[in-house]
């Protein structure tokens, strides 16, 4: 008490005030510069990610050709959308079916992959050979998928095939309806081992021996049981990122699918949601109805990527 | 069983795994060793049939026609090239000061509203970039950039992800290192550069590669922004050539240029291997 009365007569006082007033200011001045310093990202982002994504949902309401201004037509364009447009329902399901294979298919293969790799000599080589695929260009590679998947007797599947018997004729892989989606779900899998297999990698070569060591003298018999029990439990952040990236990345196919199949594919028989958006958004330029299409395909990603959120959510640890 | 016995067959089950995955390698190389192969060919080995998968007399004739053959197309075949070069460096460049620079701030200088801000950035990791692609044509249109180099740069510069793969790395910077180039009298911005910048050495090596090569293959933003032939990107380029009339005429020359297009990112990417192997573990989402 009584020092404390001390120091309130003092003649210190204002000067500890002053300093107090000048850390205040320090930290004010630190906020500025960290906003300063954020602020070309936050402009750009601002600008190009997050304006664009409540730009998009307000378009989706309107009918928008960008010659004449928005009009406000409510929920027009996703009656139409669901009701109407069967090549939409086509595109849909197309990529439902594209994601639901290809997507849970890459991201085990991914996993599995990066786990016996994980445990051979030559990792790096290993590593370097899944990879390279998904780095190449999918528009150019596809000069080689469409040479190896020709439709005449040219072509080497065919080719080989014939040689062996398994086929009296070519198969039109490319053209035939029925087979054009396989065909673009082999190349796509095939381009798979992305980012998601690299943080795998390197998730794995992360997780501490101890904990393998003391999962052995709890009884883990396999290599399966330690797997499930110790590996996976404690990579839980990559593989949260590897499904992200899975989802984003199946639900996102269009350039192989064009460079495959052309666009407009044989009877619609490859067109994704991505196809149908660019579509109607850059050759027809109907605009408020390709934003109904973005909104549809933001909120079945965003939606996906939350529930891996809530699966591999590590508050439970 | 004895214990050699079992040991000779845990060593004859590594050796399958091994064969295992060799002829997995074979299976998935096979497509890249056939381009490679036949961006070599003469005109008569690529059309011959039965076809043949390997080269007998590799010659160089096919890049020569893909350079000068395309110059009738009225733009050369090296300007695709520059564009290519110059749009990915530039935003390269662009987008690891920018993110860099942000995510030093999210991770170090307890901004208020730094964490609505990186969740809304870990939201953008969840979406298709497609989704916002008409309203940033209004923009880029608006600000009357189309068919301008701006137009494949500036949108790809504030890229989620690069900025939260820097900002888990600089997460790992302990926070005493800083505060004693601070207390030596360092501003803010000299920390940056000569601290966080070379300790985050692998981050931005990992950020360089993955956005020179997304970049490089990109075929979405030059299709929906370019509409003159001399901005044209690569990937286009290859597409032109593949689809336009004569196509069996410059078979030869498209093996040429989708050799010449992959070819970049596999040498850059064997370049940093070891030191993208070590960042990516930062990559997890924590949630």
């Amino acid at each position: 008490m009584e020092t404390n009365v001390e120091i309130a007569n003092s003649p210190l006082q204002p000067s500890i005030r002053k300093t107090r007033k000048l850390k205040m200011s320090n930290h004010w001045k630190k906020v500025g510069l960290g906003y300063l310093f954020l602020s070309p990202f936050l402009i750009l982002f601002i600008t190009f990610t997050v304006v664009p994504v409540i730009q998009s949902m307000w378009l989706s309401f309107t009918y928008y050709n960008m010659l004449q201004p928005a009009r406000w037509i409510g929920l027009a364009n996703y009656s139409v959308l669901f009701l109407e447009d069967d090549i939409f329902l086509k595109a849909i399901k197309n990529t439902v079916i594209f994601a639901v294979i290809t997507g849970p298919v890459s991201y085990m293969l991914s996993f599995m992959l990066a786990w016996i790799i994980d445990t051979l000599k030559g990792r790096m080589l290993f590593s370097l050979a899944f990879y390279v695929p998904s780095i190449t260009s999918g528009i150019a590679l596809s000069v080689v998928w469409l040479y190896i998947f020709s439709g005449d007797r040219y072509g080497l599947l065919n080719h080989w095939l014939l040689n062996w018997g398994i086929i009296s004729e070519p198969v039109l892989w490319v053209t035939n309806t029925k087979t054009i989606l396989p065909v673009v779900m082999i190349v796509s899998l095939w381009m798979s081992m992305g980012t998601g297999f690299l943080v795998f990698l390197a998730g794995l070569q992360n997780v501490s021996k101890e904990l393998y060591e003391a999962g052995a003298i709890d009884g883990i018999a396999n290599k399966f049981q330690e797997l499930w029990y110790i590996t996976v439990p404690s990579m839980k952040p990559q593989l949260l990122f590897g499904a992200v990236n899975a989802i984003v990345a199946s639900f996102g196919v269009f350039d192989i699918a064009v460079a495959m199949a052309g666009m407009p594919s044989p009877n619609y028989a490859a067109h994704t949601i991505i196809s149908h958006l660019y579509d109607y958004a850059f050759i027809r330029f109907e605009l408020g109805y390709a934003s109904a299409i973005a909104v549809v395909l933001f909120l079945v990603t965003l939606g996906l990527g939350r529930m891996a959120m809530k699966l591999f959510s590590s508050n439970d640890e | 069983m004895t214990w050699s016995a079992r040991k000779l067959f845990s060593r004859l089950n590594r050796a399958l795994l091994y064969a295992f995955m060799i002829v997995l390698v074979g299976f998935t190389a096979l497509p890249i060793v056939y381009m490679i192969s036949t961006a070599f060919k003469p005109l008569d080995e690529l059309f011959l049939y039965p076809p043949r998968f390997f080269v007998q007399k590799p010659t160089l004739r096919n890049f020569f026609d893909l350079l000068t053959a395309t110059d009738s197309s009225i733009v050369p075949f090296t300007r695709y090239m520059f564009n290519s070069l110059f749009v990915s460096a530039a935003i390269v460049v662009g987008t690891l000061v920018i993110c860099s620079l942000g995510a030093y701030v999210l991770s170090k200088f307890k901004l208020p509203g730094a964490g609505p801000l990186f969740a809304i950035i870990i939201s953008a990791l969840m979406f298709s970039p497609q989704v916002t692609q008409i309203p940033t044509y209004m923009v880029i249109s608006g600000l009357g950039m189309l068919d301008t180099y701006w137009a494949l740069i500036l949108p790809k510069l504030a890229v989620a992800y690069n900025i939260f793969l820097m900002k888990q790395f600089i997460d790992q910077i302990p926070d005493p290192l800083l505060e004693a180039a601070h207390i030596d009298g360092a501003s803010e911005w000299r920390v940056f550069w000569r601290i966080v910048m070379p300790v985050c050495k692998p981050a931005w090596a990992t950020l360089i590669i993955f956005s020179f090569i997304g970049n490089w293959n990109d075929y979405f933003t030059p299709l929906v922004f370019t509409t003159s032939e001399t901005m044209k990107t690569l990937p286009l380029a290859l597409q032109t050539i593949a689809g336009g009339p004569g196509v069996v005429a410059r078979s030869g020359a498209l093996a040429a240029g989708t050799f010449l297009i992959t070819l970049p990112p596999i040498l850059i990417f064997i370049a940093f291997q070891k030191l993208v192997m070590n960042t990516m573990v930062y990559s997890g989402i924590k949630s």
